[in-house]
């Protein structure tokens, strides 16, 4: 193992440490293949040891703080409007319209058609575009078309990409087509003016099905120059799980150790409780460590999450439960 | 990115679980033929491990009072226990069963404050296999003769328990000695006797005849009095390997039947095929688990050189995550050393193990100022010859060997007296087939460490005791046999 350099942004490419193992369709599957494997029963014991973590009184306020700068806002419906995209912005901005120290949320993420809206809504407030491209959610169609898909998205002023994997291709064990896939899609994230959207990988783990694909993907991902890694498109039961994401952030922790570099995990969809967000965020502080404990390292997608932790951050200064009413409800 | 808020160290804020659920007299009596009496001996004190405060005053049994316990045990057995038909014993261990699940909290606080392990254990994990054990030998006591051993029980079982699972090791104990129809003296031990007092509350609670359960308190003495006893037909011991063969030596040539359960000095065997991250929880809870106070704890890592420095790198970039300190604090990893005397063994082997020229080190980790403490230790450059690879420290400290070959591994694990278990990492199935057959111990755990369940039998080879508790084989101890 190489010695842990100062983290960086991923925008540094990791290729050259890599060139050797992506040469070729088999010396690519060598190095997947020789990770170490995941026991399933041991892994999701873990997960389920850390989940027993009993955040109360300050720690909690810190987490449900924290959470709710990480949330990536989402709305992902065919029946998606302007209209809803603005209010969805607006409510990322401010959270909760009656205290202004509750945190913005670190994006909104919508479909491409929607971006330009919602860029126009978020000004420079800081709070991010996340657009989900690539023939979203089952990314099944032309290369050509999901690299337009990109451009697109780029153009009209995403600041990250959700792209989703080509899981046909990984289940039949192209691994080359998908790493090279990712890699064009990093290419089409590039702005004319020399800067890049980030990009986060979706792996749709529900269909990938094991852990020891979770972690072959993961490493996939990284290699070909992803952000972040994230776990569903929340289109596919089961999205998110705890043992998922636990095999992700060692991937990102594993990957530092030997590159130096840092990589993002966004877990999506299912996540709906504060309870359950502290959960992943003692998975973060436990597996990665501090470093990852921040918006630019970790994500949650999710679209009900944020009402829960205003919920629970109401309690926790006012000391009462308030009900749903009191909260907005795009 | 979103705000510029900087981000701060997760911290966790303490979370102690409350003691108000448990209620401690000052002083303690034995409980002989279904009441609580004074005894004609002295008493002693049991601390609180964590803080060492006392926490109450125990009757220490003299010879007449195990003699009480033992005529007790006797009356139950002709008159009760032995002619109720096993259907109506089930009904008993049963009740129990439930009323342990029901005062779950309550034992499972008491358990920690007295022996010092982490609420998060005594909680999620003695407690419920405690409750376990006597719903699984409920349901043996009416189909006992189809256990293969007949349906014959011995007689007046005298049982002594050790301190390290006090409460779950009088379940392994209690349950399938009365569900074949035995009674029992029991003596938990010198430092941790509150939990078993509490269980002959719940005895009495459940109504259970009185005499089947007696539970005297105090040391050595008191188990001596106990092994010896006469009228006692079945010894059943778990604790120090040293005590397991006086105890051999008190009955020999005598009717008693015995089991013993003793010391371990398990290998854990590491390949390089493993999967590495589960394998590091399992070294950790191999060792770590319960303070290392387990009588299986892995104490020895053999790993695959190939894979040595990688495991040793992710091993103690874990164990700087455990979290030691106040066991009743929710998120505490691991608890407090359960004596003076046991910190003061600790201490000294793992002395040896410095001044034999083993490399130590410790998760850099703040210990409390009071109570007894030991901050989890690795040895590494560890070989066989060392003291600290062969003597059983009983602590929270590994021992790490290297190994190049399977039979390496196998002549290894293999050398040393005791033969109580054996962990095997290895993603290849035939692999751990051909481990669990070569190895000589009584559990060997694939791809796993320290998982216990009433249904599967657990004991040693050599020096780590003979019999088996646990599934239909620990029925074997306590009934006469198919030809009876």
């Amino acid at each position: 193992m190489t010695p842990t350099a100062s983290p960086t942004a991923g925008d540094t490419s990791a290729h050259g440490v890599f060139d050797d193992i992506v040469r070729s369709e088999s010396s690519l599957r060598r190095f997947l293949h020789g990770l170490p494997g995941v026991d399933q029963v041991g892994c999701e014991a873990r997960a389920a040891g850390l989940a027993t973590r009993s955040i109360k009184t300050t720690s909690k306020a810190f987490a449900i703080d924290l959470a709710i700068r990480m949330v990536d806002l989402t709305t992902l419906e065919g029946q998606d409007t302007h209209g809803k995209v603005r209010a969805l912005a607006s409510k990322a901005m401010r959270p909760d319209p009656a205290d202004p120290s509750c945190p913005a949320t670190a994006a909104v993420c919508v479909y491409p058609d929607m971006v330009a809206t919602a860029k126009q809504t978020l000004g420079d407030s800081g709070v991010n575009v996340a657009a989900v491209a690539t023939a979203f959610p089952s990314g099944r169609a032309a290369m050509d078309i999901k690299l337009a898909d990109t451009r697109d998205a780029v153009e009209a002023g995403a600041d990250e990409i959700d792209m989703v994997i080509d899981r046909g291709a990984f289940l039949s064990g192209r691994y080359l087509d998908v790493y090279e896939e990712i890699a064009q899609v990093k290419e089409a994230c590039a702005r004319p003016d020399g800067s890049s959207a980030h990009l986060k990988v979706i792996f749709e783990t529900g269909e990938l099905q094991t852990y020891d694909n979770v972690r072959r993907a993961s490493w996939l991902a990284m290699m070909a120059g992803g952000h972040f890694i994230k776990t569903s498109t929340g289109k596919v039961q089961p999205a998110a799980t705890l043992p998922v994401t636990l095999i992700m952030l060692e991937a990102v922790r594993d990957f530092r150790e030997q590159t130096g570099q840092m990589v993002g995990v966004k877990p999506a969809g299912g996540i709906k409780t504060t309870k359950d967000a502290i959960k992943y965020l003692v998975m973060v502080n436990e597996i990665c460590g501090d470093d990852w404990l921040d918006p630019d390292w970790f994500r949650f997608g999710a679209s009900t999450l944020l009402n829960d932790l205003l919920m629970q951050r109401t309690k926790m200064t006012t000391g009462r439960y308030s009900g749903p009413d009191y909260f907005t409800l795009d | 990115m979103s705000t510029p808020t900087p981000t701060t160290a997760f911290e966790y804020a303490p979370a102690p679980e409350s003691r108000a659920i448990v209620d401690i007299k000052p002083s303690y009596g034995l409980f002989v033929n279904g009441e609580f009496v004074d005894g004609n001996g002295t008493s002693f004190k049991t601390v609180n491990p964590a803080t060492e405060e006392v926490l109450a005053e125990v009757a220490e049994a003299t010879d007449a009072d195990v003699d009480e316990a033992v005529k007790a045990a006797r009356r139950a057995y002709t008159r009760v226990w032995s002619r109720m038909s096993g259907a109506e014993r089930a009904k008993y261990l049963y009740r129990i069963a439930r009323i342990i699940q029901e005062r779950g909290r309550e034992l499972a606080v008491l358990e920690s404050i007295d022996n010092g392990k982490p609420i998060k254990e005594s909680r999620d994990v003695d407690v419920p296999i405690v409750a376990a054990h006597f719903f699984y030998y409920a349901g043996w006591a009416d189909k006992l003769k189809y256990s293969g051993y007949g349906d014959t029980p011995l007689g007046v079982a005298g049982q002594v328990i050790p301190w390290n699972f006090p409460l779950l090791m009088l379940a392994w104990k209690i349950a399938p000695a009365l569900a074949c129809g035995n009674t029992v003296v029991l003596k938990p031990a010198e430092t941790t006797p509150l939990t078993a007092l509490l269980f002959a509350e719940i005895c009495q609670q459940a109504d259970l005849p009185p005499g089947v359960v007696n539970i005297v308190t105090g040391a050595g003495d008191t188990g001596r009095a106990i092994v010896s006893h006469p009228d006692v037909d079945k010894v059943a011991f778990t604790g120090s390997t040293e005590v397991g063969k006086a105890i051999a030596r008190a009955v020999a040539g005598s009717d008693k039947k015995v089991t013993l359960e003793l010391g371990g000095k398990a290998a854990n065997i590491v390949f390089d095929d493993a999967p590495l991250d589960q394998a590091v929880e399992g070294i950790v809870n191999g060792i770590f688990f319960n303070q290392g106070h387990v009588c299986c704890a892995g104490s020895r890592l053999l790993v695959q050189e190939s894979v040595a420095d990688e495991v040793m790198e992710r091993l103690k970039r874990r164990m700087a995550t455990l979290r030691v300190g106040d066991p009743l604090d929710k998120n505490t990893d691991v608890g407090a050393i359960n004596s003076a005397e046991q910190l003061a063994k600790i201490r000294e082997l793992s002395q040896i193990g410095e001044d034999e020229g083993a490399e130590r080190w410790s998760a850099p980790c703040d210990l409390p100022a009071n109570g007894y403490w030991f901050a989890p230790t690795v040895f590494t450059g560890v070989s066989q010859a060392h003291r600290i690879a062969r003597e059983e420290i009983f602590g929270p400290v590994l021992s790490v060997l290297t190994f190049r070959t399977p039979s390496e591994a196998v002549e290894k694990a293999n050398n040393t007296p005791f033969g109580l278990s054996a962990g095997v990492w290895t993603d290849k199935g035939s692999r751990i087939l051909s481990m669990a057959n070569r190895l000589r111990a009584g559990v060997v755990w694939a791809n796993t460490f320290n998982k216990f369940d009433p249904t599967s039998p657990f004991g040693g080879y050599k020096e780590s005791g003979y019999g088996r508790e646990g599934g239909r084989h620990g029925l074997e101890s306590y009934l006469k046999g198919a030809d009876a």
